[in-house]
């Protein structure tokens, strides 16, 4: 190949028209950037294209599959046996504490009717398996394999063994993307289990741990508390771990306490997740009630004259009394 | 004709082997030393043969990662182009460059892409990354000989092979 074969590439004059077109496809991807980042487009974008991004994802998932599965495959019998039979002594373990735990439900239930509360202990879940796939680096996110086909929602819960890992984030047909609750971006409201302080756990910043930068200082938190979902906010139901403090220090203003806590979920080394299906209740006042009252065509048309009988929108506590009907009718039942 | 074909198929081969890889996960204590592959492809590609590497493709290959990648739509798409344009433009003396000083440029583009990424991320809002985002780019640069070694070994043999 000549070096100057032609005017495109001198050695060192630069051109002026590459200059403009750098700035033409710099100002094209700054223009995607903003609309990207202001409304939710690019999750539309990747919603159509995505009967050619999730084969990728699959394709780019295989090699991570394979690796455990020789992993599997070359294991030394021994370490399998072991691990079986940890895995025996956990079920067995498990089980003998679920069997105490459904008669204390049982009772809970019941208990809980009486109280009249609609909040129930049974999980309503999805088994999902993780994709292995990188979405870039010091991104704490995760691929799962279910997707818009399995009715998976954006702001669904994904749990593991151990606790809380994230919330789906974005839903492709059959596959979707889930946010980790490392991610710096991530805040997950909690409670303190032994003291009940409310506060709010997020992502940091290595990825790796929990940050709550804002307890108070008069609080009495331990390293070692455990931290559980608090249920408000309405995204996370109450009572998931969520992890464990390892330290608390004084910010550096002085004002607050900061804690660093360790995730409960094993959030690198899960392999299949759980799926919530119910949503937290509600958090917040009450919905307003519903109209009630007489349905409305009932009611007779503005422009007929009013009826012999008396209308039932009067006020509840007014009895009708015959001497009022002809008063009161024209007032209440016909005004629209 | 057919060889012409070839060399093309060959040359979008490259390009998508190198989105895979960047979809393709590390082991997790590994995950930092990652490189960033579209940009190392792309610049072997601007330095052998300058003519099919131009700015609109670095831009569409950008926006193809940032398709798959799923965090900010533009993002790849910028950093590549900028890449693109500094290495076609030095291109005729980073071609006649000895491999040390190669690698070396290639360090200087890979950091200038990661200082891109760096402000658009804080633009975007996030806190400042670990000290461990800055280890791709040695990385990078410390594997660019072996990509570069190895991608003209495969295009001589290759050319042979279609000869």
């Amino acid at each position: 190949m000549a070096l100057n074969r032609d005017d495109t590439s001198p050695l060192f004059a630069p051109g002026v028209a590459g200059t403009l077109r750098l700035i033409v496809y710099l100002a094209l991807a700054c223009v995607l950037m903003v609309l990207d980042h202001r409304g939710d487009w690019l999750g539309n974008v990747r919603y159509g294209l995505s009967l050619l991004v999730e084969p990728v994802y699959r394709i780019a998932g295989l090699p991570s599959q394979g690796f455990q599965a020789a992993t599997v495959a070359f294991a030394d019998r021994q370490r399998l046996t072991e691990q079986n039979q940890r895995l025996r002594e956990d079920l067995l373990l498990a089980n003998a504490k679920l069997n105490r735990m459904a008669s204390v439900a049982e009772q809970n239930q019941r208990l809980k009717e009486l109280l009249d509360t609609q909040h129930s202990l049974s999980l309503n879940v999805q088994l999902a398996r993780l994709i292995g796939v990188d979405l870039g680096s010091f991104r704490h996110r995760i691929v799962l394999n279910v997707g818009a086909r399995d009715k998976v929602q954006p702001g669904q819960v994904v749990i593991d063994a151990r606790g809380v890992m994230g919330q789906i984030v974005e839903v492709m047909p059959t596959t979707s993307v889930a946010m980790l609750i490392t991610d710096p971006n991530h805040a997950i409201p909690v409670t303190i289990e032994r003291t009940g302080l409310r506060t709010i756990a997020y992502g940091s910043r290595t990825g790796d741990s929990l940050t709550l930068p804002n307890i108070p200082v008069s609080a009495d938190v331990q390293a070692g508390d455990k931290l559980v979902t608090s249920g408000l906010g309405g995204r996370f139901p109450p009572g998931f771990p969520v992890g464990e403090i390892r330290d608390v220090a004084q910010t550096p203003s002085g004002t607050f306490l900061s804690a660093q806590a360790k995730p409960a979920a094993d959030l690198d080394r899960s392999e299949d997740v759980l799926l919530l299906h119910d949503l937290a209740e509600p958090a917040g006042p009450p919905a307003p009630a519903p109209n009630v009252g007489p349905p409305a065509d009932l009611a007779p048309p503005p422009g007929t004259p009013p009826a012999a009988t008396l209308p039932s929108v009067t006020s509840p506590t007014a009895t009708p009394a015959p001497a009022r009907t002809s008063t009161a009718a024209p007032s209440t039942g016909t005004t629209p | 004709m057919n060889k012409v074909r070839v060399r093309q198929l060959w040359f979008a081969a490259t390009l998508l082997m190198s989105l895979f890889l960047m979809l393709v996960p590390l082991p997790g204590p590994l995950t930092p030393f990652k490189p960033y592959w579209p940009a190392l492809i792309l610049l072997y590609w601007c330095l052998q043969s300058g003519d099919r590497v131009t700015l609109g493709l670095a831009f569409c290959v950008g926006v193809a990662a940032d398709l798959f990648d799923g965090i900010l739509l533009g993002e790849q798409a910028l950093r590549l182009t900028a890449m693109v344009f500094i290495a076609l433009r030095f291109r005729s003396r980073l071609r006649f460059f000895p491999m040390w000083q190669q690698s070396l440029a290639v360090l200087g583009l890979l950091v200038n892409d990661r200082i891109l990424l760096l402000l658009v991320r804080v633009f975007g809002g996030d806190p400042l990354p670990p000290p461990e985002y800055w280890i791709s780019p040695l990385v990078g640069a410390a594997l660019w000989p072996f990509v570069f070694l190895i991608l003209d070994d495969l295009r001589a043999r290759l050319r042979i092979h279609e000869a």
